[in-house]
């Protein structure tokens, strides 16, 4: 099939890309396939399971459900750059301690959307909690030790400031 | 927004617009829809806002769901909408999903065309030709099917900022929070000393598109809510409803299941009777 193609310039974990995409590839395939960034999954690739999630402007998004085109002049940031800030390295290293991750393929998905919590820097009960990761399927934890390492974060965080 | 219109006018069925893309995006990705052409609006910026004109609020075809949560003039003027919001989906679909593309698609399950419906909102339509308004009670036709034409874009949502001394109710069921809903229904009524004067009951989740239950409006006008009513509308409201059967459960169980809601959403409704001067 003759494939039509754009060129798009993007913004994607601070680094400035110009890259020539397929127009019918969404934005986790353009950022798995075409950039690497492998720490995005795909589960579903219909919305359901949270595995993609990633920031555009700054907001916690499906990949899946948005194209690579449409990314154009925007902001991506993934787990990869994410992590590399250093923003979420408690949240990281509670998820370690308190085993909030068995096979893992959720916890990238889990983690970007756990960040927009967090940045609101308020407290939130494990209810708030539970329902901002709604979106978000883990098949191996049963939630608990994701909402335990969610709320040792945000605790410790209001007691350091 | 002329290109846009021009190529809707070009290609009609076959042009597909692209807004938040959390309903169209999982059809192309599952190879279940096709269009020759998709066409972002996501540029339209003109289409972004929430303003308040005239005691008329007007949302911007392309408001984001979080937007509406976030909206000082939603929270004050509309709190149906605003109790809505949190059961549209989840957080990720919700910074990306907009208000217009939840009334165009007029999913059967999705909570903001019932508040439309219920709160008498008008769909503001463009096409080539111009602008026309459609009262939401013309604008629902049916399964996925509104009165929207091919070469149209819906544009704006222009609804009537609520009654202050009124009632309302919004409550759903769903699986999991956020999920498609299994039945729910939006309330907008006025009471004086707990005695109904006047309610509205628009059903979805259950019905193929946002449905008025006008048998059991009838019985609730200048009534008490007691066990009488409830009896009452318990029996009128399968009159009034014709649920799908489908993966989500059974017609009857979802008759029963709205029956319930009703009485949640009366419940809570009166509870917010502002006590009388």
């Amino acid at each position: 099939m003759n494939e039509e193609t754009s060129e798009i310039k993007l913004t994607v974990n601070g680094d400035l890309i110009t890259k020539t995409v397929n127009v019918r590839q969404h934005l986790v395939d353009f950022l798995r396939l075409e950039l690497g960034l492998t720490g995005s999954h795909l589960g579903c690739e219909h919305g359901i399971c949270g595995a993609c999630s990633v920031w555009v402007d700054g907001l916690v998004v499906r990949g899946c459900l948005m194209l690579a085109v449409q990314a154009d002049g925007g902001d991506v940031t993934t787990i990869e750059g994410l992590t590399e800030t250093g923003e979420i390295a408690d949240l990281q290293k509670n998820f370690v301690d308190r085993n909030a991750l068995q096979c893992g393929f959720c916890t990238p998905g889990m983690l970007m959307t756990l960040a927009e919590l967090l940045r609101k820097s308020e407290l939130s009960s494990r209810e708030e909690i539970r329902e901002h990761i709604s979106g978000n399927y883990c098949r191996c934890t049963g939630y608990h030790a994701i909402v335990d390492a969610v709320e040792t974060t945000i605790s410790d965080r209001l007691g350091d400031s | 927004m002329d290109q846009v219109l021009m190529l809707l006018n070009e290609y009609g069925e076959d042009g597909q617009i692209l807004a938040g893309g959390q309903s169209l995006m999982p059809t192309l990705n599952m190879r279940l829809s096709n269009p020759q052409l998709l066409i972002d609006i996501n540029h339209l910026h003109e289409l972004n806002s929430i303003t308040l004109d005239d005691n008329i609020v007007r949302i911007g075809a392309l408001a984001r769901h979080s937007e509406l949560a976030l909206s000082p003039i939603i929270d004050m003027y509309l709190p149906l909408i605003a109790d809505a919001i949190p059961h549209v989906a989840h957080i990720a679909v919700r910074n990306r999903g907009t208000f217009g593309g939840s009334v165009a698609l007029a999913d059967p399950a999705a909570e903001l065309p019932a508040c439309v419906l219920a709160l008498g909102g008008t769909v503001v339509l463009q096409s080539v030709k111009g602008i026309r308004k459609v009262k939401a009670d013309d604008y629902f036709l049916g399964l996925y099917e509104t009165e929207r034409k091919p070469n149209e874009l819906l544009i704006e949502v222009q609804i009537p900022v609520q009654d202050p001394t009124g009632l309302w109710a919004f409550v759903e069921l769903s699986q999991r929070k956020g999920d498609y809903a299994i039945a729910g229904l939006a309330f907008i009524g006025t009471s004086e000393k707990q005695f109904i004067k006047t309610a509205k009951l628009v059903y979805f989740g259950s019905e193929i598109k946002p449905t008025l239950a006008k048998k059991t409006m009838a019985i609730l006008i200048n009534t008490r809510w007691d066990d009488n009513t409830r009896k009452l509308i318990a029996e009128t409201l399968g009159r009034d409803l014709d649920p799908m059967t489908n993966l989500q459960g059974s017609a009857k169980m979802k008759l029963h299941l709205q029956k319930v809601l009703t009485n949640r959403a009366i419940d809570l409704a009166l509870k917010r009777e502002k006590p009388s001067r």
